[in-house]
């Protein structure tokens, strides 16, 4: 549980098996079902015994290793944040657009995993065609390239699949999100292979913080990469959003587009604007989750995102700073439950949030009480 | 490779025409920038996604493989169709909407006596009851036309996945993702019942429907005060959790291995066997295991038939009258004086027992079930299926799920298109490739589906049917 580098790619290995899970897209249904069974008795026998091993041998959850406690906890923490990181900057995206135009764009969690391949493919194009030596110019480059060319994805999405049904019927739009989110992830499956892509780790050094009973709790340079870009971009965003001409415009969309659009606001640019801006950190999402796990498949979007909308609606739908505190609590709860309770019931923890969330606080903890119109 | 091309221009011919607000008729010369335009985003989208494509080379890093013609032609089909648009069939397209657009007068029309479902539901029933004979005709055997049977078997349970649904999504007007969560239910119920306490599949069969009611309505209470949206995230969460449960509680179910030899349904209690008192020596005929397969494509066929019976007839009842108005608008509804949560929960509760109907089915034909066969993906094939038929309507989710499961098995036994894209072709690769992309032109060009008139099934003096475009769907 700990970031050394082994346990690391182990790590990062059985993410990209858990979150392939879902067979996403597997042609012959049949076939499909049979190796996923084949695969998942493998691996459940493998995690059997590996939670077996760990208990008995060197459990950090051992009653018997008291004076490790806190320092597993420090870890667990890190990591939880780091995780809650990732998805609050997916979260920003749903909220935004949430906020402004009223739908759940169900395919933002695949515009993450697209963006995480865009990554992919300019990082390896980067190191091994063109010969950058440096991680950090490789990886700078990668995010702008990223960026621009997620935020083009997002915003012909925008353009094709939701502009035309404004105006029809409540359900079209998020429809048309679950038809395009189907889209993305078999289009990447065809174009890209189904396999696992396993990317080099990027970047390797731990700063140590302290060592307790033979426990050493450290933080990753990544995942310090990953709090910092996070707390940066949000405030960027949050600045955009609060004090600038299009934030004023996207506020007033917001609040009636109608009356927005009499006032002056051309309403079709500013949500494609939102969109634009939602891609682009979805973007910063996936690389940060390509340097974070090493590695990405076409399924890895569908996961990650369902757990990125729970972080929007706790944090309260339409609230920047709710989308990334929902994200840092999701991640954190998923962590700890995984730590102290059972991995294997995680995302069940995280889907059990969502539905408590929407049932009992649908305005979630920042956002504001949602009036119904007629 | 067809799919990709084809579908990615007709979807992105679609928008910047609808958000064109002039009605001059474009020049060539600005048809052709406008074109140049729509090329170069499709560049910028392929490049580094489709150009270069990644993959593990002998060493087990990744290398890229270049493929810059696939990334000219994706970019030539969208100047092409996008060209086309503007120019050949763009301009009927936008004077065709206009009037819709500007919201004129509603214009009702007489609704023809015969509509495509009264007409085409029976002629379809009649086919598929004469189906099994036809294709043992066609194909000089019983056991030869095991394939064609199987093919049949599988459609009609999406047919009735979709009906089932229909009541949820197309009459109701809630959008639920989690549809196959009663599928599972029903399913589990089945081998579990079936192989512990050796019940039969006649006295499962109800229970699993019972079993699956009571869960969507177990699930159903607490959520279905929410708006439209959050309905369908509750939907697919309570899917996934389902899920999830089924791989983890071990005990129960067996986890990812599933549960294997669950025992095959009888003909009423006459079990089919070569044995004595087996099925062919009861009836006089010469054993043929093909007996229990046609017996399970009548199964299914009556199960089919008993939902949309049931489905036809609830609608003329005040409660389907009810989910109906719901769908249209439920500040009124609520106005009225129906009480919407009790509505929503009883249409959930159908639509979830008929999924649990033919989760038994299903269990009972496969002789087994894993959590594999009950993921996410299921629901959004048959959300896809009633989507694309046409929400409400009970010949279009026929056609749809013709078009969608039987589809792909015939295009793949095409042997000249393996001839034009290779040897590897299998059109099932693309499949959800296409039923992503269908929902999404389906939303845009026919919101209503294939088959869409929304017939009112209350009318003062004469039936008059509102085209749909001219309606506009209140609070789903």
């Amino acid at each position: 549980m700990c970031s050394r580098d082994g346990d690391e790619s182990r790590r990062a290995k059985r993410k990209g098996l858990l979150l392939s899970h879902l067979p996403f897209a597997i042609g012959n249904l049949r076939v499909s079902t049979a190796i996923a069974t084949k695969w998942l008795r493998c691996r459940s026998l493998a995690w059997f015994l590996k939670r077996r091993g760990r208990r008995a041998i060197a459990s950090p959850l051992c009653p018997g290793e008291r004076n490790q406690r806190m320092a597993v906890f420090v870890q667990q923490l890190i990591n939880g944040l780091t995780l809650g990181a990732i998805y609050g900057l997916i979260a920003i995206g749903y909220t935004m657009v949430f906020g402004i135009i009223g739908m759940v764009n169900f395919a933002h969690g695949d515009l993450f995993m697209v963006s995480a391949f865009i990554a992919l493919i300019t990082f390896v194009l980067l190191t091994t065609v063109l010969g950058v030596g440096s991680i950090v110019l490789a990886l700078l480059i990668v995010l702008i390239v990223g960026m621009l060319l997620t935020s083009l994805w997002g915003w012909t999405i925008e353009r094709v699949a939701y502009r035309p049904l404004r105006g029809t019927f409540r359900l079209a739009p998020l429809i048309s999100a679950i038809g395009v989110s189907i889209f993305l992830s078999n289009f990447v499956q065809v174009i890209q292979g189904a396999r696992n892509k396993p990317t080099p780790p990027m970047i390797r050094d731990v700063i140590v913080l302290f060592e307790q009973g033979g426990y050493t709790v450290a933080l990753a340079y990544k995942q310090l990469l990953i709090m910092i870009m996070t707390a940066v971009l949000l405030a960027a965003f949050w600045y955009v959003v609060q004090k600038t001409p299009l934030g004023r415009a996207q506020r007033a969309c917001e609040q009636d587009q109608k009356m927005a659009a009499l006032l002056g606001v051309d309403v079709d640019r500013t949500i494609s604007l939102t969109f634009v801006m939602g891609a682009a950190l979805a973007a910063v999402a996936g690389t940060m989750y390509l340097v974070y796990y090493g590695v990405v498949s076409f399924s890895d979007g569908f996961v990650p995102g369902v757990k990125a909308f729970t972080a929007a609606v706790l944090g309260g739908i339409g609230s920047l700073p709710g989308a990334v505190l929902g994200g840092v609590v999701i991640g954190l709860i998923e962590t700890m439950w995984s730590a102290y309770f059972s991995i294997e019931y995680k995302d069940v923890a995280a889907f059990s949030i969502l539905a408590i969330t929407l049932i009992f606080m649908p305005q979630g903890l920042l956002g504001k009480p949602d009036v119904e119109k007629v | 490779m067809a799919a990709v091309p084809q579908g990615t221009t007709a979807t992105a011919t679609r928008g910047p025409a609808s958000a064109a607000s002039s009605t001059i008729a474009i020049s060539l010369p600005a048809a052709l920038k406008e074109s140049g335009i729509a090329a170069l985003v499709m560049l910028g989208l392929c490049v580094p996604l489709v150009t270069l494509r990644s993959d593990a080379d002998e060493s087990g890093r990744l290398a890229l493989y270049p493929r810059f013609g696939l990334t000219a032609i994706f970019c030539l089909a969208v100047f092409l169709a996008r060209l086309g648009y503007l120019t050949l069939w763009g301009k009927e397209a936008r004077a065709a909407r206009r009037p819709a657009s500007r919201g004129e007068a509603i214009k009702t029309v007489a609704a023809p006596r015969y509509t495509l479902t009264s007409v085409g539901l029976p002629v379809a029933l009649g086919l598929a009851v004469v189906y099994p004979a036809v294709t043992t005709l066609i194909n000089g055997g019983l056991s030869e036309a095991r394939y064609w049977i199987d093919l049949g078997i599988l459609v009609l349970t999406y047919v009735m996945l979709g009906w089932g649904l229909n009541i949820v999504v197309g009459l109701a007007g809630l959008l639920d993702l989690g549809y196959v969560a009663f599928y599972a239910v029903g399913a589990y119920t089945y081998a579990i019942l079936s192989t512990t306490l050796h019940l039969s599949f006649w006295i499962c069969l109800p229970l699993a429907g019972l079993f699956a009611a009571t869960w969507g309505v177990l699930l159903g209470f607490p959520v279905l005060r929410l708006r439209g949206d959050y309905l369908a995230i509750v939907t697919l969460a309570f899917g996934e959790i389902i899920r999830l449960v089924l791989i983890n509680w071990v005990d129960l179910t067996n986890g990812g291995a599933g549960i294997s030899s669950i025992p095959r349904a009888s003909f009423f209690g006459i079990p089919f066997d070569d044995e004595d008192n087996g099925f062919a020596a009861v009836f006089g005929l010469e054993f043929s295991p093909m007996h229990r397969i046609v017996f399970l494509f009548y199964l299914i066929l009556a199960l089919a038939s008993l939902t949309s019976l049931v489905t036809t007839r609830l609608r003329r009842l005040p409660v389907g009258r009810a989910w109906e108005a719901l769908r249209e608008d439920e500040i009124a509804c609520r106005s009225l004086g129906i009480n919407t949560t009790t509505t929503k929960l009883t249409a959930f509760a159908t639509g979830a027992m008929f999924g649990g109907l033919a989760g038994s089915f299903f269990a009972v034909r496969q002789g087994f079930v894993s959590p594999e066969s009950f993921n996410f993906l299921e629901s959004a094939i048959v959300l896809a299926i009633v989507v694309l038929g046409g929400m409400g309507s009970q010949i279009g989710v026929v056609i749809a799920a013709i078009a969608m499961i039987a589809g792909p098995e015939m295009l793949r036994n095409l042997g000249f298109l393996k001839s034009i894209f290779g040897e590897s072709f299998d059109p099932n690769e693309y499949r959800l490739l296409i039923f992503g992309l269908a929902m999404v032109v389906m939303m845009i060009w026919r919101p209503r589906g294939l088959v869409s008139t929304r017939e009112p099934t209350a009318f003062l003096k004469q039936r008059k049917s509102i085209s749909s475009d001219l309606v506009k769907e209140g609070h789903g």
